[in-house]
């Protein structure tokens, strides 16, 4: 049993690092919040699987945290705000997706290479998929990076915190529960003032392209 | 080498021979209904194998010789893909040469020749279409090399035997790595073998041709080879597919009784793969031209991550 | 134990309060009172603490020990006289019609709240809180940031956001792996994320595990202390978000990154028994010196320039807290607290010297002295002071830094010379004219709130001459304790 459930759980994790994969290529917005939904629910799964193989409830709460917050609530939140701004197609990002994939493969094993050390001093069940969340950070990183548009780049800070989250569940099942419940709520707060800001940026700058914001530079 | 080996051999050839264009119609048909047009039968393939080995073949003035020869080699290169490719037996005449780089360096043969045939005329729609199914392959090569090589870390051999063997024994297993490259191996049959996405099969526009502008100037029997030819691509490579990632039902050495059972499987996992594909292309459009080096550079990216997984996580 | 949920709870509930009535006029006297209620009650913890030891509350999640009981304390003071100092200039920014009764809510509740983060990050125990309280301080700043919603302060908002939001991220990732190895030794029951408990196994966590946590909590909070090259948030949120916003961001903010450091640090030097937390810290913080010395020169606007100021101050700090020996610790405390109090004063004199001229830039404020001779004289003290001139504070901790720099790290010492004396160069040279130069300016309509000014130059003033006992036997404590 427990061999099994820990390859799903590393299929999953492929999966998760997958969708990160994804994201980065991706330029349609609408296909980004898909991804993110997608990403969303695999991690849950992810984390509902952990917490059976680990007999730890307290992962099936957070699993249903991330169900609620990242599968139904943000993803609906992001679809109300593209709606509302009509800015449901978004074009080019900064360097070119082949290029961007190619720096992607490289995070993906300087990641591997940092984790593959630690991962095997852990006792989790999913220690392998550490390499894999830090991928996903970096790889979530590099897309806030690459992008110049203000919608893809809140997406990119989510699905960070995505991976994050995966780390925390595959190397150690999962942060103390009040640590946890800390972190949807900054996420959640955080999300909302963002969303807010989206709608300021749009009036004051009529255009969503976070490169109008480069006024303040140093000389 | 046994004698059952050399009869699976012979059965398995003849059967990529024949089938490979009922694969084809097959596709086509169920395009036809997922798009709700009406379909041509599945024999359709064959009627028009059989009118054009019957039709003169007309070549250009200044065509060369080879020329007249691409459509045979193009056409060896095809068949013995197919009968290297271990579909329904594991214990063939012809397995040490089923070497995954060998495999890949056949393909390399027929779009090398596939190529230079196109521009030996000197129109400007072969040279085009040359040019563009050169981009596809040089990208699409390395991916496919690299998914072969992801289910060869798994049983640490690249002899496509060994592969399907260790695959096939295994106990049920899920190897995130296999997913990775199953991905992978998809997006680049897409793309090896002239579909949507990457190039429209049915298209009749010859700015947009890849496949089809490559063969425009064949004709009569020069053709039918080079259609055959086709199908036994996309054969060869759903039987690569269903080797890799579906390896269940295929005979081992000393099995006559499996190698029976393994004719049915074969074609019904080749049924269902040919119904996806259709789904697969009617629910995509077409790219511009400037996207595929985009996709292929995807298909290889899952590979390559493929295989780190495999190296991370163990399998 | 009670006055600790009081320090919390105050600005807290204060917060709430003014979300509600924050658009009222009595909403600026609400706000400071609800800080002089915190400050009250952190003084109470402070008697309590000096008497009755370290304490533990709320199954230890929350505890003070001397590190971060003169952080509290410096802290809600700044709080309460930033509050004061935002009274009147609230007052004339809603005259100029900068501030609508809804942005007024804003600020205020948000005020508190960041108050109460900042407290919250200050005196919790666990790691976990630690990175919680440290991502809402950055939502309320963010907020607070954007008060104004012009295009500029959204984009330095934006910017503040996503380079803070990823940079704290990583830390985030760093707990994570912190906790992985501190779950090896103590088990998941035990409360494996509390710094006591860390701190006590700290010599049995994995070296390997915590090596990659520290580099990613030190890029995190790192990112939030302003180290270079992290630091391109820090000069556009304080040059356009309000200037209380910038004093308290400079005054506090800061402090509590560095302080979160330090905690990650204690606990990387007892793991590692090598000196690499120290190293990074020495050479980020001498980067951070060297680069906001010579952006300091290139600044038009004034507030850019003090935040390029506080980049050089905290690398100072950092530095000083690298070299790791109790003398440095020692004055790495001591920096924190003089320069948090003269950058805030400075920031309350810039806060009225702009709002009289209208603009922050440089060049168009002058003579200042002939306006009001009190923001004058205010400002050049303040310069004076945080340029490191004697008998202020700055100047005592700077020299122990470059002392004990001479004696442990005598290759670091020329370069933090050399910042240091372009870093005069160029702020005295744009501080002077401002203060003495000819001007048409007329006096502002409501006197501006300069007893928050004076009493922190005088705080900073006394540092510099005479540290009271139990200040420096606090000092000492906590230098001991980062010192291991």
């Amino acid at each position: 049993m427990t061999t099994i459930t820990g390859q799903l759980i590393n299929l999953l994790a492929a999966i998760l690092l997958m969708l990160a994969f994804a994201m980065i290529s991706q330029r349609r917005i609408l296909s980004l919040i898909h991804l993110f939904t997608a990403q969303g629910a695999i991690l849950s799964a992810a984390t509902v699987l952990v917490g059976y193989a680990t007999q730890q409830p307290h992962l099936y709460l957070s699993a249903g945290i991330t169900v609620v917050l990242k599968v139904i609530l943000i993803p609906l939140l992001l679809h109300r705000v593209i709606n509302r701004l009509e800015v449901r197609w978004d074009v080019e990002t900064l360097i070119n997706i082949p290029t961007t994939m190619i720096i992607g493969i490289a995070l993906v094993i300087f990641a591997f290479d940092l984790a593959l050390p630690i991962s095997k001093l852990s006792a989790s069940i999913a220690r392998g998929t550490l390499g894999i969340a830090l991928a996903c950070v970096l790889l979530s990183f590099m897309m806030m990076i690459t992008r110049s548009k203000a919608v893809p780049q809140v997406i990119g800070f989510l699905s960070m915190e995505n991976g994050l989250f995966f780390a925390a569940t595959s190397a150690t099942y999962g942060m103390p529960m009040i640590v946890e419940l800390g972190i949807a709520l900054d996420v959640l707060v955080g999300i909302l003032i963002l969303g807010v800001f989206l709608f300021n940026i749009r009036e004051q700058f009529d255009s969503l392209d976070i490169s109008h914001l480069e006024k303040l530079k140093e000389d | 080498m046994t004698e059952l080996g050399v009869l699976s051999q012979l059965l398995e050839i003849a059967l990529a021979l024949l089938l490979a264009p009922l694969l084809s119609a097959w596709v086509n048909q169920w395009r036809a209904w997922l798009q709700n047009k009406s379909a041509p039968g599945l024999l359709q393939q064959y009627r028009t194998l059989h009118k054009l080995f019957h039709k003169e073949s007309v070549i250009a003035e200044h065509a060369s010789r080879l020329f007249r020869s691409a459509p045979y080699i193009i056409f060896g290169c095809m068949a013995l893909a197919s009968a290297i490719v271990p579909t329904l037996s594991t214990d063939l005449p012809l397995s040490p040469a089923a070497d995954a780089i060998a495999l890949v360096g056949l393909f390399a043969v027929a779009r090398v020749f596939i190529s230079l045939a196109a521009m030996d005329v000197g129109t400007s729609f072969g040279t085009l279409a040359a040019r563009r199914e050169m981009l596809v392959g040089f990208l699409a090569e390395p991916a496919l090399l690299m998914v072969l090589f992801s289910a060869s870390l798994i049983s640490k051999s690249t002899s496509l035997t060994t592969i399907v063997e260790t695959l096939a024994q295994r106990d049920l297993a899920i190897y995130p790595s296999l997913a990775l490259a199953g991905v992978a191996f998809s997006m680049v049959s897409l793309a090896e073998n002239a579909r949507v996405p990457v190039d429209n099969p049915t298209t009749h526009l010859e700015l947009t041709m890849i496949h089809e502008a490559l063969i425009l100037e064949y004709s009569g029997r020069h053709l039918a080879l080079l259609e055959w030819a086709a199908s036994l691509k996309l054969f060869a490579y759903s039987c690569i597919g269903l080797a890799l990632f579906f390896p269940w039902g295929v005979a081992e050495a000393d099995a006559p009784l499996a190698l029976l059972l393994a004719v049915p499987v074969l074609i019904l996992k080749l049924a269902i793969g040919g119904a996806l594909l259709a789904l697969l292309e009617t629910l995509s459009a077409k790219m511009r031209i400037f996207r595929v080096p985009e996709f292929l550079a995807t298909a290889f990216l899952l590979a390559v991550i493929g295989m780190l997984v495999n190296i991370l996580v163990g399998g | 134990m009670a006055t600790l949920y009081f320090v919390l709870g105050i600005p807290l509930l204060g917060s709430m309060l003014l979300a509600s009535t924050g658009h009222r006029d009595s909403a600026r006297e609400i706000n400071v009172a609800v800080s002089l209620g915190t400050f009250v009650a952190t003084c109470v913890l402070t008697v309590e603490v000096i008497s009755g030891g370290p304490l533990f509350a709320w199954h230890r999640e929350f505890f003070i020990d001397p590190l971060n009981a003169f952080l509290v304390t410096l802290t809600a003071f700044v709080g309460l006289t930033t509050a004061i100092f935002s009274r009147p200039y609230m007052r004339v920014e809603s005259d100029h019609g900068k501030m609508t009764p809804n942005r007024m809510r804003r600020y205020h509740s948000m005020y508190q709240l960041f108050n109460c983060t900042m407290l919250t990050a200050l005196t919790t125990n666990n790691l976990g809180i630690l990175w919680v309280a440290m991502e809402a301080a950055t939502l309320t700043t963010v907020l607070l940031v954007s008060v104004y919603r012009t295009p500029a302060s959204l984009e330095a908002a934006w910017k503040y956001f996503i380079l803070c939001g990823v940079g704290i991220a990583q830390a985030l990732f760093g707990t994570v792996l912190l906790y992985m190895a501190a779950e090896k030794v103590i088990g998941t029951e035990e409360g494996a994320l509390l710094w006591t408990n860390l701190e006590a196994v700290k010599a049995h966590l994995d070296p390997s595990i915590i090596t990659l946590a520290f580099a990613f909590l030190f890029i995190g909070y790192g990112t939030k202390v302003g180290l270079v090259p992290m630091h391109n948030w820090l000069p556009d949120a304080h040059a356009e978000g309000p200037t209380p916003v910038s004093a308290v961001l400079s005054g506090l903010l800061l402090n509590v990154a560095v302080y979160a450091l330090l905690r990650c640090k204690v606990l990387t030097d007892g793991a590692l028994h090598s000196h690499l937390a120290g190293q990074s810290m020495m050479g980020f913080g001498l980067l951070s010196v060297l680069v906001a010395a010579s952006f300091l020169s290139r600044q038009k606007d004034i507030k850019r320039m003090f935040a390029y100021s506080s980049i050089e101050h905290m690398g100072v700090i950092t530095f000083a807290f690298g070299m790791g020996s109790p003398i440095a610790n020692y004055a790495g405390l001591l920096h924190m607290t003089t320069h948090s109090l003269i950058k805030s004063g400075i920031f309350f004199t810039v806060g009225h010297a702009a709002q009289k001229a209208g603009t922050q830039i440089m060049e168009d404020i002058r003579g200042l002295i002939k306006v009001s001779p009190t923001v004058g004289w205010g400002m050049m003290l303040g310069s004076l002071a945080i340029l490191g001139m004697p008998p202020f504070g700055v100047f005592a901790s700077e020299f122990l830094i470059l002392t004990t720099a001479m004696r442990e790290q005598p290759w670091a010492t020329p370069f933090l010379l050399l910042s240091l004396g372009v870093a005069f160069a160029s702020i005295f040279s744009r501080v002077q004219p401002m203060v003495f130069g000819e001007t048409s300016l007329k006096p502002l309509r409501h006197p501006p709130a300069l007893l928050p000014v004076f009493v922190h130059l005088g705080l900073g003033l006394l540092l510099g001459l005479y540290i009271p006992p139990y200040l420096d036997e606090w000092y000492r404590q906590a230098a001991r304790m980062i010192g291991g």
